[in-house]
């Protein structure tokens, strides 16, 4: 009994996260965020669970995977069970994370658990050591400034524009490419 | 900077998601590569001059079925091995039916020969080309496709990276039937599959340099 409520649960999770992420697909700012910070209290959980031993890289890689399906979000089929399309790329980051520090044995599980991801939850986000504003300073400034302005300050790519004195077209195209390049570079400095 | 200001500034104008779908991308490299393909036959080598002849021969739409269903199997395997959590399923089935298709007839072709001309039906008149033409045919959808590939999502680098060039392999194949004057059910069960092959483990090898994202 205890266990299909579980079940349940998990399922009703599901639907409502990708409900909100459908939404924020379609330009749904609002239901976007909703969704990326109920997911990030699952990412972490996912993530401290398997890097017991590593407890000061998790929160960098709950913001690392977090870029990654921001980045990666039009892979998204909704005909697709979300937990497996979250749980596969949390999956590939901590692999990445861990090929680059070569590190496999402070694995605490084995990593094809067939654990539900949206079955844990931690919102106690600890500090990142990496500060990302630093790596998005040295960003080239057709993708910082885009990104300074739309994201940061607020203001809608119009505006950005104007300020910027950039075409609109460049102001998204400079966010777009330049939140890829702030991936890499985390990639990069590990 | 905190994970909940990150996550603001992620959503902030995110707007609704223009990034052309997987299909669209996979369309486009298709197309480039296989005009590319083309390009590099007619440039390097030549269209057999007896085609009109060889399409009336059932053995050439054998030879073609087997790299086309090669072509749309691999394509499938990309497309899931672009996108985070999905399954390959009967995907490798798919694959496999082909070549083991293939490998059936050629033992019935073996059977059949008398026992002189086998080791012609295997090697046919240019066994030692044809394995490397194809894979150099292979080359601009091998780009494009691992380009569109970048761009999505591949979880398992080492898997899509074979796709991919095994997709690569497989529609250079389909062009160079237009130039390879083979028609031997051992000689494509063996030769094609190894130029193919080339491409497939290229991408296998270099997978996780090439698709890292």
């Amino acid at each position: 009994m205890q266990r299909i409520n579980r079940e349940a649960g998990f399922r009703a999770k599901e639907d409502r996260l990708k409900d909100q992420l459908v939404r924020g697909l379609a330009g749904d700012d609002t239901a976007y965020r909703t969704f990326l910070s109920e997911l990030s209290a699952h990412l972490r959980a996912f993530l401290r669970k398997r890097l017991g031993q590593l407890p000061d890289e998790v929160e960098d890689l709950v913001q690392e995977s977090l870029l990654a399906v921001h980045n990666q979000r039009h892979t998204y089929d909704p005909g697709q069970p979300l937990s497996a399309w979250v749980q596969a790329i949390a999956r590939y980051k901590l692999v990445d994370l861990l090929r680059r520090r070569s590190a496999h044995e402070v694995l605490n599980d084995p990593l094809d658990e067939e654990m539900n991801i949206f079955s844990t939850a931690d919102t106690d986000a600890a500090e990142a050591r990496r500060d990302l504003n630093k790596l998005l300073d040295g960003l080239p400034d057709q993708q910082r400034l885009p990104i300074v302005h739309t994201k940061l300050e607020g203001l809608s790519v119009t505006e950005a524009a104007k300020v910027t004195g950039m075409s609109e077209s460049a102001i998204k195209v400079g966010v777009h490419r330049g939140l890829k390049a702030l991936a890499a570079k985390i990639r990069g400095i590990r | 900077m905190k994970t909940d200001d990150f996550i603001s500034m992620l959503a902030t104008e995110a707007g609704a998601i223009s990034a052309p779908s997987a299909t669209r991308r996979y369309a486009t490299a298709m197309a480039w590569g296989a005009a590319g393909a083309m390009l590099l036959l007619i440039t390097f080598l030549h269209v057999r001059h007896d085609l009109a002849e060889v399409v009336l021969l059932p053995m050439f739409w054998v030879k073609l079925g087997f790299v086309a269903s090669l072509s749309v199997g691999s394509l499938f395997a990309v497309f899931r091995l672009s996108r985070p959590g999905a399954k390959l399923d009967w995907v490798p089935v798919a694959i496999l039916g082909p070549v083991f298709g293939m490998w059936a007839i050629a033992i019935f072709a073996f059977l059949d020969a008398e026992p002189l001309d086998r080791s012609k039906l295997f090697f046919g008149e240019t066994w030692k080309t044809c394995p490397l033409l194809i894979a150099m045919l292979s080359a601009p959808v091998f780009v494009a496709v691992i380009r569109a590939m970048k761009e999505l999502a591949p979880t398992h680098l080492r898997l899509a990276g074979f796709s991919g060039g095994l997709l690569s392999g497989a529609v250079a194949a389909v062009v160079y039937c237009l130039h390879c004057p083979e028609l031997g059910a051992p000689f494509v069960g063996f030769w094609y599959l190894l130029g193919m092959l080339i491409p497939a483990l290229i991408g296998a090898c270099f997978g996780e340099s090439l698709l890292r994202w």
